[in-house]
């Protein structure tokens, strides 16, 4: 028989046979390694997780045109910088003055199924509008006196340069719904792209486009470069305020996460450390008898380190699975959505648990070498 | 030259003299038992010749070497390749079966060879109880492993502090029958025993008292066979 193989048969049978010691110790290493593998995904999957959470708050990147509009085709173009992935809404925005009951109101037409997304934060009582129907900011509402239900005309004003009369247009919008926000937004009306472009017959022209996308600070930077590098009819600006507490929030939790994976990794040290010390002192008569029979200090410390690096192997294997169904648990109970399982974190998890094994095992291996084999075989 | 030589040892704890100017000598082959009561100075005996403790003061010379020069590492070294120790506590490792007992002391030697440690089970008569572990074979059983153990390497001298204090006379006399074998075959033996049965069965037999050799006396009738008075 090979010295090797002997060597894996006396650390498996002490594995194997010694069950219910080693069962304590083989604990500690798999819930240290459930809660690392658990957390490093948790670490990774904050930015994508939290990054979801944040476009709950609106947009993030708005277009502006360099001149007076922009079309949909540089709309379009704009959007191709940005990985269809990350993007998840962008509206486009034409505002119009037109008039309701004789009353200047500021008209935006857009795409209603975009800006759900954009805006997710709007409190939209009734329906969100269709082709034919109005949606009305509540201040609009308020000062017009206008009802969900109600069709208004609404009067568009086409003035001509040439300083003949100025052409008026109308259209029949049913009111669909309210809208409130606390902000400016309610003093605006909202209709369907198409029904505006048929109202000013004008067609094709975007004033302002707002990006919901879902990107780190740094990759938000690089999408809004790329745009500006792109078509000259569209300048992308960040919005500063989403952007930057994004950032903040994003470096703090995961800060927070970091923190306590060094924590709980410090903890299994200390626990492992004290579980091992234990298994030396309460091996000292076999670490004694070994002795005797001829192990040098090396044999000992190979012995041992072996043990306790194979239950680092086994403890950080059934921790990395288990660390996956932790880290899962805990997104669907806190983000509401799932995470991928990324099989590098398993190799990661088990080099990770065996290093913290065999640190933990110096101290108590240490001891276990001063052993005097004289003194614990007569008993001493 | 003898095989192992004691020359004017001293082991001295503090005013205590638990070796006091001990003068000894074994040749090859030769069947030794130490004597005396409690205290007298034989487990430190024990450990100065099984190189687990040195003297204060003297020479051991073991097959030419003086180890009382030697360092912990060569102790070792010395140990594990001239002497097979045998307890009274057995001290076998709990979780390893008696075969894997006996491969751990090659392990520590040189290179484990399975049917080399089944045979020596099998001088021992426990060929049939090697996959069983130690909590599953009696006291007599065990020691019985701890001298296959012992004997596996080939050791110069086998070292055996009170190797049948644990057992009944059954079993006492089935290990001292293994000892005679042994002897039989060229094994040097050194058994340090409280039994007047155990230690006169020896070629030779010396008595320790407060540290020092007070009685030495050869058996002129030696067989190596037990005689039980009752």
């Amino acid at each position: 028989m090979k010295t090797r193989k002997m060597f894996f048969r006396m650390i498996t049978a002490s594995l194997m046979r010694r069950r219910s010691r080693m069962i304590v110790a083989l604990l500690a290493i798999a819930i240290g390694a459930t809660i690392l593998s658990g957390l490093i995904t948790i670490y990774n999957d904050v930015p994508r997780q939290m990054g979801a959470q944040f476009r709950n708050y609106g947009a993030n990147m708005i277009l502006t045109p360099t001149e007076e509009s922009f079309t949909k085709a540089d709309f379009d173009e704009a959007l191709s910088r940005i990985p269809d992935a990350d993007l998840v809404g962008a509206t486009p925005y034409r505002y119009e003055t037109v008039r309701i009951h004789e009353q200047p109101i500021m008209a935006a037409g857009t795409d209603m199924e975009s800006a759900k997304k954009t805006s997710p934060y709007w409190l939209v009582e009734g329906e969100w509008p269709a082709s034919g129907s109005i949606m009305v900011g509540a201040g609009v509402a308020e000062s017009l006196e206008l009802k969900i239900g109600d069709t208004e005309t609404v009067t568009y004003t086409i003035e001509r340069g040439d300083g003949s009369e100025p052409e008026e247009r109308t259209l029949d919008l049913t009111i669909s719904g309210t809208l409130s926000t606390g902000g400016s937004e309610e003093n605006y009306v909202y209709v369907p792209m198409e029904d505006l472009e048929q109202l000013t017959g004008t067609a094709d022209r975007i004033d302002l486009a707002e990006l919901s996308v879902s990107q780190t600070a740094d990759q938000l930077n690089s999408s809004m470069e790329a745009i500006n590098d792109g078509p000259e009819k569209v300048t992308a600006s960040l919005v500063k305020r989403v952007t930057a507490s994004e950032t903040t929030v994003l470096t703090k939790l995961q800060a927070l996460v970091l923190l306590v994976t060094i924590v709980v990794l410090a903890l299994t040290m200390i626990y492992v450390a004290t579980t091992m010390t234990a298994v030396v002192t309460e091996r000292r008569k076999e670490i004694g008898l070994r002795k005797a029979i001829g192990a040098s200090d090396l044999s000992i410390v190979r012995e041992f380190m072996g043990e306790g690096m194979l239950l680092g192997g086994i403890g950080g294997l059934l921790g990395s699975f288990v660390g996956f169904a932790f880290a899962q648990f805990v997104s669907r109970n806190v983000f509401s959505s799932s995470i991928s399982f990324r099989p590098l974190l398993v190799p990661v998890t088990i080099l990770v648990s065996i290093a913290i094994t065999a640190i933990a095992c110096l101290i108590p291996i240490r001891s276990a070498t001063s052993v005097d084999p004289a003194l614990v075989l007569k008993g001493e | 030259m003898s095989l192992l030589e004691l020359k004017h040892i001293y082991k001295i704890y503090g005013d205590l003299h638990a070796l006091d100017n001990v003068n000894l000598k074994v040749e090859k082959g030769e069947w030794l038992a130490i004597m005396g009561p409690s205290g007298s100075g034989k487990s430190t005996m024990m450990n100065i010749i099984g190189c687990m403790d040195k003297p204060s003061k003297g020479e051991v010379i073991l097959d030419g070497v003086d180890i009382a020069k030697e360092n912990a590492k060569s102790l070792t070294t010395i140990r594990r390749d001239k002497i097979g120790l045998i307890f009274q506590q057995f001290h076998l490792v709990n979780y390893l079966t008696a075969i894997e007992n006996v491969m751990l002391a090659q392990y520590y030697h040189s290179i484990p060879d399975e049917k080399e440690a089944l045979e020596a089970l099998d001088r021992v008569g426990l060929k049939d109880r090697a996959r069983h572990l130690p909590s599953q074979l009696s006291g007599g059983e065990q020691q019985r492993v701890c001298v296959a153990r012992a004997l596996i390497n080939h050791p110069e001298i086998i070292l055996a502090d009170e190797p049948t204090g644990n057992l009944d006379d059954k079993n006492e006399e089935i290990v001292v029958e293994l000892f005679r074998k042994l002897h039989e075959d060229g094994t040097t033996l050194i058994v340090v025993t409280h039994d007047p049965e155990v230690a006169e069965v020896a070629q030779r037999m010396v008595v320790l008292r407060s540290g020092k050799i007070s009685r030495e006396t050869v058996n002129e009738h030696f067989t190596g066979h037990i005689r039980f008075d009752n």
